[in-house]
């Protein structure tokens, strides 16, 4: 195939990406849109195989059994709560790619220019656009392995989710930021000095640890959503490595849409994203404890007392939080809601876009219960709504429906937009403990006299709450 | 043709406005899914991959892009399967499997 058709071929599977992700605007296209994705990638792939022809065949039928059998084995195997790890590594993998695609052609043109073996490739311009993305592709694909690989470990538990920081932390990663910076501006210069070379990608590994280590858990969504924009740029940066404009497109697509994520959940938590990645939220629990010694104790109610309220109320809404997905609740809430339902009771769900530890994951672990998605509705158009709201159920959210937020300027998370819960009628709270949120501060709206606080796992909770409403 | 720089920033920078109207666009109920079906999209990259395997190179080289085709290819087929397997839940009646 010749040149031309090839770049063609590239452009074809990058207006098929971007129809794609269009279709993404509606559930009901969805699923059309990933397959015309997938078809996307297809043509890209063979593309490739045409014209490169068939030399080294074993080899990629290898890499790629290997990676389809472990690819579809997680697609198939994962639980929904877990999928913000199954992102994180796919984010990582695809970062690792990039980095090892930069450092195969760097080696390649080292080959080539001392004559060894039989490598050929025009010679690498100092400062050309092309030692340039190869310094690129390699920081960035290097940090988003190492740096989803702590995320993922983070998420999965692995390591404790608390922001790990030291003293003098910001100095000593602003060192190394100035060190890998020089780096990278002189490997660009002098691409055929490999020691500098592999320097700066170890350095790169480090500094992806580094980075996302002082952030704690409940910022994942924003790490996330980063590290996906990370791994379209590297795959970007590979691009202009191979002058490929198909990689072009297709990575700053993705490198766009972790943007534009990252500034959702970002503005949804109202902090800056310097603020996210630098300021170790969520380190001071203290805090709140004394905060909480002035407000007096507060009652626990049991799931009859809750029971009593239902009987005579019309309308809920359902708060989940992250407690829903770490109790595996989803099908629990699910059997409750079909309930309160067959009683008469108008039932909705109301999403913070910052629930969970990803964007999203409340709506994937409703849906995967069987909700239909009308019933989910996102903050602004719910928030006029609890007024008139008989009942507000929160089960396993915390920070996303603190008052503070509203009305104390010396809150960390004042300015934050939150669910208004604590304007309807009657609020539940199931929660396993006083314990304060991942902000460190102490939540009002447990003290307040609408609220009925039901201490407990949220899905023995919820499992009560059924038999009681069953019984009343 | 993207050896020029400003033909490669061209390129870059108006892709990343198209990819940014595109995704403003995606409703949060899809987020999930649009951070796993964007994944897949970013193991682009195998095509890199699979020059790094077919182009004359060292040995070095060569595995180095192996590698690289395994980890593209598990974000490829990982992310493509796991988005549909999340958007095949999402429904607007009740009921179904």
């Amino acid at each position: 195939m010749s040149e031309t058709w090839t770049q063609i071929a590239y452009l074809a599977a990058a207006v098929l990406f971007i129809l794609g992700l269009k279709q993404l605007s509606s559930p009901r296209t969805a699923p059309r849109g990933n397959a015309v994705s997938a078809l996307g990638m297809a043509v890209a792939v063979l593309a490739t195989l045409a014209a490169e022809g068939i030399l080294g065949w074993p080899i990629i039928l290898a890499g790629v059994v290997i990676g389809s059998g472990i690819g579809a084995l997680a697609a198939r195997r994962v639980q929904m709560t877990a999928m913000p790890e199954m992102v994180a590594l796919l984010n990582g993998f695809g970062g690792a790619a990039s980095a090892l695609v930069a450092a195969a052609e760097l080696l390649r043109h080292a080959a080539a220019a001392s004559g060894s073996g039989e490598a050929v490739a025009e010679p690498l311009v100092p400062g050309s656009v092309v030692a340039t993305a190869i310094v690129l592709g390699t920081l960035i694909g290097a940090v988003t392995l190492t740096g989803s690989l702590v995320a993922y470990a983070k998420l999965a538990q692995r390591m404790p989710g608390a922001p790990l920081t030291y003293p003098g932390q910001q100095a000593v990663n602003a060192l190394i930021g100035l060190g890998i910076a020089a780096l990278c501006v002189f490997v660009a210069l002098e691409p055929m000095e490999l020691p500098v070379y592999w320097g700066l990608m170890a350095a790169s590994l480090v500094l992806g640890v580094l980075l996302v280590i002082p952030i704690g858990g409940a910022d994942m969504p924003v790490v996330i959503s980063l590290l996906n924009a990370y791994s379209g740029l590297a795959a970007c940066a590979t691009g202009f490595v191979l002058g490929n404009s198909g990689l072009v497109i297709s990575g700053s697509l993705v490198g766009a849409s972790g943007i534009v994520l990252t500034k959702i959940m970002c503005d949804a938590m109202n902090r800056s994203l310097a603020n996210v990645l630098f300021g170790a939220f969520g380190k001071a629990p203290e805090v709140g404890a004394s905060a909480a010694a002035d407000q007096g104790t507060v009652k626990g109610y049991t799931p009859e007392d809750a029971a009593v309220i239902f009987s005579n109320a019309s309308s809920c809404i359902i708060v989940p939080g992250y407690g829903m997905a770490v109790a595996q609740a989803q099908h629990a809430v699910r059997d409750l809601a079909d309930l309160l339902e067959a009683q008469g009771l108008e039932v909705r769900f109301a999403i913070h876009p910052v629930a969970g530890r990803m964007p999203g994951h409340m709506n994937v672990l409703l849906a995967e219960a069987n909700v239909p998605y009308d019933k989910l509705v996102e903050m602004d158009e719910i928030n006029p709504q609890f007024p008139e709201t008989d009942v507000a159920l929160v089960l396993g959210a915390n920070d996303v429906v603190n008052p503070s937020a509203r009305t104390e300027k010396s809150s960390p998370i004042y300015g934050m937009p939150i669910l208004d819960v604590d304007r309807a009628k009657h609020v539940f709270v199931i929660k396993r403990s006083m314990n304060p949120g991942f902000a460190g501060v102490q939540n009002h709206l447990f003290f307040n006299d609408n609220t009925m606080m039901i201490f407990g796992d949220a899905k023995k909770v919820v499992l009560a709450l059924v038999e009681a409403i069953k019984a009343y | 043709m993207l050896q020029d720089p400003a033909v490669a920033l061209t390129v870059l920078v108006l892709s990343l406005f198209v990819g940014v109207e595109i995704i403003s666009k995606v409703p949060p109920l899809l987020h999930t899914p649009l951070m796993s079906g964007s994944n897949a999209i970013s193991g682009i990259t195998i095509v890199g991959a699979l020059i790094a395997v077919t182009s004359k190179g060292t040995p070095v080289s060569t595995a180095f892009g192996f590698l690289a085709i395994v980890f593209a290819t598990i974000n490829v087929v990982g992310g493509f399967l796991v988005t549909d397997r999340m958007l095949a839940m999402f429904k607007r009646k009740p009921g179904g499997s």
